[in-house]
């Protein structure tokens, strides 16, 4: 549990907003977050304890196959994602891609994406679909690169240095108003797959869409998540991971962190902002400020997970994307 | 009060966007040769098309953003559409027909076939 004084979170909140925007490590204790600075995370002096040891590093919205002037260069973007996870100092061992991988759902997309992501240093790369991934006439594109692991289903769950992951999928069938859905199959097997584990097992949960109401005029949640969240709140900890929304929004319900990560590709306008949800066209030395990857850590005692959001721009050779 | 603000704020959109759905433009007149429906600002313009049996009806992406165009029954469904491309589909059968953009499925859409 973090004793910092208010004073102190507010001093670091403020020490992280100097370090150019760069985002805000958020430690969670015991349901709570405490905002700590990236800046002083990143000093190699730091107490590694409390930094905890590094989890995943979860990668969202890279949309390759997008050419509009929001980004005319989205595997320019991806590239220098790639660079800043593959230059952090403490490597995660998985990479987590929450959905819309591709932005037009084209064979070649998934083709160019995946030998692009084939460059990332790490072990394993797990990924859950976006509705821009299976968007083609066929629906087979996705699952037929990255169907094994569900059995073509979309949804499916793995263990990891004592987490348990639970990928699901949202975006194939929808409720009338736009939501995405999960289904009451998908439901029942969350339910099967949390029977007997421990309250005290952390778990985290992905998918593309939100699983939680953000703004439900642009579609953006689920349906039907409730019912997940009513099998998830016995656990002491819990984090909701979803992209979707190509900007970060975090909630904190009872033992459930909710947390959307940037996009690599193009940001989006705030909720209900403007005349819908499509690319947000800002000024090309902003761009790079509002992509990003989210990493999460793992902190031993209490058994937690520690948020921590890096944009593009945070990176000293990463900060000139034009 | 943020969150009443919010609400607020909240409340005028879906008010200005009920007001749109009431005054936006009536189903066309049924057509012979085909009918064409544009895709502009996450909307399908004419919502509800009215064509006779053997029409064809071209739906064109005029969005920044990709759409498609997916029948509830799966009787069609088109490829993503990026800016300015298009998907035809000929009705032979009279009916009602229900479509959608899964991609932003709160946009939907009426064929209707006489």
């Amino acid at each position: 549990m973090s004793k910092e004084s208010p004073l102190q979170s507010r001093r670091n909140a403020l020490k992280c907003m100097a370090y150019g925007g760069a985002g805000t490590l958020f430690v969670l204790a015991g349901g709570v977050f405490t905002p700590v600075d990236l800046a002083r995370a990143a000093e190699p002096s730091t107490d590694p304890a409390k930094q905890g040891t590094p989890l995943f590093v979860q990668i969202s919205d890279t949309h390759i196959g997008f050419n509009k002037e929001a980004n005319p260069d989205v595997n320019g973007t991806l590239t220098q994602t790639i660079e800043l996870v593959n230059s952090m100092p403490r490597k995660p061992a998985l990479i987590i891609h929450t959905g819309d991988i591709t932005h037009l759902s084209k064979a070649a997309e998934f083709d160019l994406a995946q030998q692009m992501m084939s460059r990332l240093k790490t072990t394993e790369l797990h990924t859950v679909p976006g509705e821009h991934d299976t968007s083609d006439a066929t629906v087979t594109e996705y699952f037929n690169r990255f169907g094994k692991a569900s059995a073509n289903k979309g949804y499916y769950s793995f263990d990891h240095a004592g987490v348990h992951f639970i990928a699901l999928i949202n975006v194939l069938q929808f409720k009338p108003g736009g939501l995405g859905t999960l289904g009451a199959e998908q439901l029942a097997w969350v339910a099967a797959d949390l029977k007997g584990r421990s309250a005290s097992t952390p778990v985290v949960v992905f998918a593309h869409m939100p699983l939680w109401t953000i703004y439900e005029p642009w579609g953006w949640g689920t349906g039907d998540a409730d019912q997940l969240m009513s099998q998830l709140r016995r656990f002491g900890s819990v984090t909701v991971l979803n992209g979707h929304i190509h900007q970060i929004v975090r909630k904190v319900e009872g033992n459930i962190t909710f947390h959307t990560a940037r996009s690599t590709s193009y940001p989006q306008p705030a909720p209900g902002v403007g005349n819908g949800p499509g690319p947000l066209k800002v000024e090309s030395n902003e761009l790079a400020k509002m992509l990003g990857v989210t990493s999460v850590s793992v902190l031993k005692h209490p058994a937690s997970l520690s948020l921590n959001d890096t944009t593009l721009a945070s990176h000293p050779s990463l900060a000139s994307i034009s | 009060m943020i969150f009443a603000k919010r609400r607020s704020v909240l409340a005028t959109l879906v008010v200005s966007a009920l007001c749109l759905a009431l005054t936006g433009t009536p189903a066309t007149a049924a057509q012979a040769d085909g009918a064409e429906v544009v895709i502009k600002d996450f909307m399908f313009s004419p919502v509800a098309v009215k064509v006779k049996a053997g029409s064809r009806v071209t739906w064109t992406n005029k969005d920044d953003e990709p759409h498609n165009v997916v029948s509830d029954t799966g009787l069609f469904r088109s490829s993503a559409m990026d800016t300015d491309e298009n998907f035809s589909f000929k009705f032979d059968k009279p009916g009602t027909y229900h479509f959608v953009c899964s991609i932003h499925p709160r946009m939907v859409g009426t064929i209707t076939v006489e």
